[in-house]
């Protein structure tokens, strides 16, 4: 039984909330964990979310909106199911990172912050994501793929439509 | 999957278990693992201090601030519960070191960690790791219970009567939260707004608390340097610059990588011999040696050894020792537009030189790149970025400034070919498009 009635998460994230709040000298250091572990499974941050987040952690629902503005990773419009975030950074640009991004931009059909309409996919331009000695490099997900060419990205493309991401293959494109 | 590299010229400490599948626990012990912290709470909080001070080891982050002397400005009394905070917030653009370092090696962040808890008598740790690093965040989650699992962390550790307690914390995607003080600031729920300047870390920091702040890769070196000893750990590298550091070289080279190379290593020797040359037997061009926000060195430049002060004379930084190759194909201007428009995206907005200066710069560019300038935009870029400098909160407004200011005096002459190439009948981007042109 989770702490709080009618819990909009599954059990699980529910019980790992619960956990959450007690480990830290103050509660309220959960709350950056707590919003992206409650993105990754809602999709987003919807006014629920944020309504259920506050009162667990005793705080406004202004403070909440206050924090998850700050941080790129949280969204509160949803994405496609595999979001395909490319690394435009000095390190990417330099190995082709922007035809990687235009590459997916034609492939998917979309553009920056888009998503594809059954979906599936969505689009980002994102800053450096720690893989410059593995450029160009993207992350869909939270899953890195590096050393990417445009037919490498085709066929991952391919993996996660399938159903076939490395996530649950784990195995990457090479 | 970052795949690894390796060198003849490397010197392999903080990375001499990459590779070795020291992610799991009991490999990690039979390689040495756990040993130095035992000795550690065998000999002593001044002990520890005294070799970390011998090691001559300085703060992998960028800053270049000695570790030994960071931990002994912690008062011994404390009403407030002291902290020790591994920055794994690695968002320089450039550098991908402490990817690796998670990635192969957890357990030794882990026992650094505790070494640095067991020097300044504090209980509790936190490893946070930047919120894009998640697959890494897992592999740090299974070290630590792994390790409360043998008994390694929690109450009495190894038996001994001493407590340390270590939590994992992910950001959630804000380069800003790489500063200390922010990265307090985030890790207590809050935006990642940086704090003034006194009182620092040591003193007043996480939950108020006296707090060692150190980057993760710092943290890693520590129980190879009690292993091995301050001294000889000292002797690897140059001058005031103690033992080895990871580089990771990126961009026009010909076998990018995370190469482990003693501090003081010639650069050039770094790109030319180590990370194979110039991709496709082009030119060089450009050096950023440190990370994004290191000032550009030419190509008639890089003969200098690898290590704080060496680099400071050069007129840049040694940084985050990630070095950015640029070959003659790349175009400085939109290079250093490309630089900037990062800084602006990452400005918190806070200060206003920062939030101000990163957004003309970026306009500024913008327009020179796409051939509308004005012969005034070259000087006013410069003009912008010195006036950023040194006069925000957090260093994000002078890493903004340092790069520009380079870009425009090291390349001048390309910034004014953008602006007298642009064809005639070319329409002047107006003030007021460019306040429009978000």
């Amino acid at each position: 039984m989770s702490e709080i009635a009618n819990t909009i998460f599954s059990p699980e994230t529910a019980a790992r909330f619960d956990h959450l709040v007690t480990i830290y000298p103050l509660k309220r250091s959960a709350l950056v964990p707590m919003l992206l572990y409650a993105q990754d499974e809602i999709g987003y941050i919807s006014d629920a979310v944020i309504a259920e987040i506050a009162q667990r952690i005793d705080l406004l629902e202004l403070d909440v909106r206050n924090v998850l503005s700050y941080y790129s990773m949280l969204r509160t419009k949803p994405a496609g199911k595999y979001n395909v975030q490319v690394c435009t950074n000095i390190s990417c640009m330099l190995r082709g990172g922007y035809e990687i991004l235009d590459h997916c931009k034609h492939k998917l059909g979309i553009g920056h912050k888009g998503t594809t309409p059954d979906g599936v996919f969505s689009l980002e331009e994102v800053e450096c994501i720690g893989a410059c000695c593995w450029a160009p490099a993207i992350q869909i997900n939270y899953d890195f793929h590096d050393d990417l060419t445009t037919e490498k990205v085709d066929v991952l493309f391919q993996m996660y439509r399938d159903g076939l991401s490395p996530n649950t293959t784990g195995k990457d494109v090479k | 999957m970052p795949s690894l590299v390796s060198h003849p010229d490397e010197v392999k400490v903080v990375s001499r278990r990459f590779g070795m599948g020291a992610t799991d626990i009991d490999k990690y012990v039979e390689l040495d693992g756990y040993k130095a912290v035992q000795q550690a709470i065998a000999k002593g909080p001044e002990w520890i201090i005294t070799e970390m001070k011998a090691s001559g080891l300085r703060g992998r982050g960028g800053a270049g601030f000695p570790t030994g002397m960071k931990w002994s400005f912690v008062p011994k009394q404390s009403e407030k519960p002291k902290y020790v905070l591994v920055n794994g917030d690695e968002s320089e653009p450039g550098t991908c070191k402490d990817h690796v370092l998670f990635l192969h090696d957890p357990h030794a962040v882990i026992e650094g960690t505790m070494i640095a808890g067991l020097a300044i008598g504090s209980k509790l740790g936190f490893i946070y790791l930047r919120g894009e690093y998640r697959y890494l965040l897992k592999i740090v989650e299974r070290a630590v219970a792994d390790a409360y699992a043998k008994g390694f962390l929690g109450k009495n550790i190894f038996g001994t009567g001493v407590d340390f307690d270590i939590i994992t914390q992910t950001g959630a995607g804000a380069y800003e939260v790489g500063e200390e003080s922010a990265l307090m600031e985030s890790l207590e729920g809050k935006r990642g707004v940086p704090r003034i300047k006194p009182p620092f870390p040591a003193v007043v920091g996480l939950y108020g608390g006296p707090t060692v702040i150190n980057n993760a890769e710092t943290i890693a070196n520590a129980p190879h340097i009690l292993l091995m000893g301050g001294e000889a750990y000292a002797k690897l590298g140059s001058e005031r610059n103690g033992g080895t550091r990871l580089f990771g070289i990126s961009g026009h080279v010909e076998r990018p990588g995370v190469y482990e190379l003693p501090m003081g290593y010639n650069l050039k020797r770094a790109i030319y011999e180590v990370a194979g040359g110039i991709k496709d037997g082009k030119k060089l061009k450009a050096v950023v040696p440190g990370g994004s926000s290191c000032p550009v060195m030419t190509a008639d430049e890089i003969d200098v050894g690898l290590d704080f002060d060496q680099m400071g004379k050069a007129g840049t930084m040694l940084g985050s020792g990630g070095i950015v190759v640029l070959d003659e194909s790349v175009s400085i201007v939109e290079f250093a537009l490309r630089t900037i428009a990062f800084y602006q995206h990452e400005s918190c907005g806070w200060c206003i030189p920062c939030r101000e200066g990163t957004d003309w710069i970026k306009k500024t560019l913008t327009r020179v790149y796409n051939g509308g300038g004005n012969k005034k935009d070259v000087d006013n870029v410069q003009y912008l970025a010195e006036n950023m400098l040194g006069r925000t909160f957090c260093p994000l407004g002078d890493a903004a400034a340092m790069p520009t200011i380079a870009f425009v005096k090291k390349f001048r002459k390309e910034f004014e070919d953008y602006v007298e190439g642009h064809k005639a009948g070319t329409p002047i981007i107006t003030v007021e498009q460019l306040v429009g042109a978000h």
